[in-house]
């Protein structure tokens, strides 16, 4: 109560009533309410609208299930080292669903291994000049729509696009390659979706690093890459964790660039979610695997926090 | 004392575009001494630092450790060890870590490292503080944590930027001692920078005074202080009261300045001057406000000024009287408190007596600040 009053003798009683008014808006409404009623309906039947309320409208495991065991009489059967058990396995769904968590963490890492040295080379050069010429350069290009930004890779890694043609005409492939079916173009495509995001924490926290320590490390003899081990990488930790776990949840969570640039065969777990809740018209089984893919990234970003030693509070920053 | 290595500077240039931060320096320290250099920001100080550090290299002339060409080799492999003004320790090692991170760098083993760092605790009297982090420390502590990291990587030349200047006052003149009884125990070269003349002098067997780039002055803190070369050494180094006039004549290493408000003054030629000044140049004459004592009234010749007294402060261990002479002249003046009561009622005229020894002549030049 008293933190509350002197938040609000802080920022003034208007102030004060629109900051816990909108704060407490963005986080109820638009947060918390459509989660809870999202996990509301993944333990309902999906069931026409006539029969809501009615005594058939109970709760149920089976959306979950069925990410599990699939369709009833699903033949494929869970088998541990070569034995085959009798439990019913739905191989499509969960091999989608580890695909895109491992592609996330691998595309995670690739954009990180990308955006360090370049938020370094950001958070360490003088204020103003060049970095900030640099920063321009890299946030315009977000100016354009998510959309159709992937269509532009779907253009460039096209049988005909720009790096066929190059690759063509400077004679190292004879027949154009397709980056498309290869999913090469998808990944490439979610790497740059959420580079930002990866460049941005870290950038933050590597700028306020004191210059002398990395002068100090090198003066007493360190090379390169140690003062990089021991002095900057320790301290950026937050912002590396930070940038991981939203590019991590981003990708995993990623429905444009897969729509777009998946090939034909392949299918990312959101797209799964959007045919249940769209063609499928099975709100509730698309909610249970929607709470499957929310509940498992917060695990994964939890236990990365935890592994680096990073508390919440630090990511913030 | 073991037989510390030198360094020499070789007619160091170093520039910035168009700027000039160091102008032809020709420096020579000598192994296991307390070398300083002394000038206000901006004078390049930090500059010269920097260079023999390695972290810059030079535009022109050379940088000789131990007679050795430093050109091209880097910070990380030359013998120096560089403490930052801000010291720059590590926040997220243990105080054992940080002291023994060059050790770390060379791949000793952990136990090794340990053992190093823990002797050189005790050399910084912090025993049993080495699991600590360093936000847990002390200002003092963290400056002799710092001092500790650089001894750790047995450099030959120990470099310090300014590294007491955020401490307070008692904490500084304590290690002012500290750090000249370090330098004594391990016998390597200091160089050090500062602005602060109390730690240049105290600490040092030699004190390089910087001005815009230029190296006025090299001499032990005594000359420096007793025998400035330039009129910016005198008015940087201590207090002076500038009288500015042309030379009268010139008689036995002393000359007669007839200066523009206070008449016919006498001073010794300063050791630079000697030879060069002639009658009729332009001249400055410096007196210290410690130099002056309280003459008797009728006293008129040409080691007295008539002036008359504007205000008094009490310093503690001395006054110090501000006094106005002839045509608005102010004067300064420091009486050692030995228990005396104020001088006098402000708006008394006293006579202002010196020895002509303890003033300095030298040809007109540019001063510290003009005040």
């Amino acid at each position: 109560m008293r933190a509350l009053s002197a938040f609000f003798e802080k920022n003034g009683s208007l102030l004060g009533a629109y900051l816990i008014l909108a704060v407490g808006f963005w986080i109820l409404v638009l947060i918390i309410l459509p989660q809870l009623s999202m996990l509301d309906i993944s333990f309902r039947h999906n069931l026409p609208p006539a029969l809501v309320g009615s005594e058939r409208d109970v709760y149920t495991l089976d959306n979950y299930r069925h990410l599990l065991h699939g369709n009833p009489g699903n033949p494929d059967r869970l088998s541990i080292f070569g034995y085959e058990t009798s439990i019913p396995l739905n191989r499509v769904d969960l091999a989608v669903f580890v695909k895109t968590l491992f592609v996330a963490i691998l595309i995670t890492l690739f954009d990180l291994i990308l955006c360090y040295p370049l938020a370094y080379f950001l958070g360490q050069s003088p204020a103003g000049g060049s970095a900030r010429i640099f920063v321009l350069l890299l946030i315009i290009p977000y100016w354009v729509n998510e959309i159709l930004r992937a269509f532009a890779f779907r253009i460039i890694f096209g049988t005909s696009g720009v790096i066929n043609t190059v690759l063509l005409g400077a004679g190292l492939i004879d027949q154009p390659y397709d980056f498309i079916r290869e999913n090469v173009a998808l990944y490439a495509g979610l790497g740059y979706a959420y580079i930002l995001l990866m460049i941005f924490p870290i950038y933050n926290a590597i700028e306020s690093l004191d210059r002398n320590q990395i002068e100090a490390a090198r003066d007493l003899g360190s090379p390169w890459w140690r003062i990089h081990w021991r002095v900057v990488i320790p301290f950026a930790k937050p912002g590396i964790v930070s940038g991981c776990t939203m590019v991590f949840m981003l990708t995993a969570g990623a429905l444009a660039a897969p729509q777009i640039l998946g090939g034909p065969s392949s299918l990312w777990f959101t797209q799964i979610v959007y045919q249940w809740f769209n063609t499928g018209q099975n709100w509730a089984r698309g909610s249970a695997y929607a709470v499957v893919l929310l509940v498992t990234c917060i695990v994964l970003v939890l236990a990365l926090m935890r592994a680096f030693k990073v508390k919440m509070g630090e990511i913030g920053k | 004392m073991t037989k510390g290595v030198g360094v020499q500077l070789d007619q160091l240039w170093i520039r910035f575009g168009d700027f000039v931060a160091v102008r032809d320096a020709n420096v020579s320290i000598r192994g296991g001494e307390f070398f300083s250099f002394l000038g206000p920001s901006g004078c390049g100080k930090t500059t010269i630092l920097r260079a023999v550090s390695g972290f810059l290299e030079p535009s022109q002339g050379r940088v000789l450790i131990g007679d050795k060409d430093m050109a091209g080799i880097g910070a990380n492999k030359r013998p120096t060890a560089l403490i930052f003004q801000n010291l720059a320790l590590f926040p997220l090692m243990k105080v054992w870590e940080n002291i023994a991170f060059a050790l770390e760098v060379k791949g000793a083993s952990s136990a090794d490292r340990r053992r190093r760092a823990d002797e050189l605790l005790e050399l910084i009297a912090l025993k049993g503080q080495g699991d600590k982090l360093v936000s847990e420390l002390s200002g003092g502590q963290r400056q002799r944590v710092a001092i500790a990291r650089a001894l750790c990587a047995e450099p030959d030349v120990l470099l310090l930027d300014e590294p007491l200047s955020a401490l307070d006052l008692k904490l500084r003149q304590h290690m002012r001692t500290e750090l000249r009884a370090i330098q004594r125990q391990v016998g390597i070269t200091f160089i050090y920078i500062t602005h602060d003349q109390g730690e240049a002098l105290t600490m040092s067997d030699h004190v390089a005074v910087m001005r815009e780039g230029v190296i006025d002055q090299v001499a032990d803190g005594k000359t420096i202080y007793d025998d400035p070369a330039t009129p910016f050494v005198a008015s940087f180094v201590g207090e002076n009261n500038v009288f500015r006039g042309k030379v009268k004549s010139v008689v036995d290493g002393h000359a007669i300045v007839a200066t523009n408000r206070s008449g016919e003054l006498r001073g010794r030629i300063a050791g630079s001057a000697k030879g060069t000044l002639a009658v009729g140049d332009d001249a400055m004459l410096f007196i210290r406000p410690e130099a002056f004592s309280i003459g008797a009234d009728d006293q008129i010749d040409d080691h007295a000024i008539r002036a008359q007294i504007r205000h008094e402060e009490f310093e503690g261990q001395a006054y110090n009287v501000f006094l106005e002479g002839d045509a608005g002249k102010e004067i300064k003046m420091s009486l050692v408190n030995q228990g005396q009561s104020r001088t006098s009622a402000a708006g008394s005229n006293i006579t202002l007596a010196f020895d002509p020894d303890q003033a300095l002549v030298l040809p007109k030049g540019q001063m510290a600040s003009e005040h």
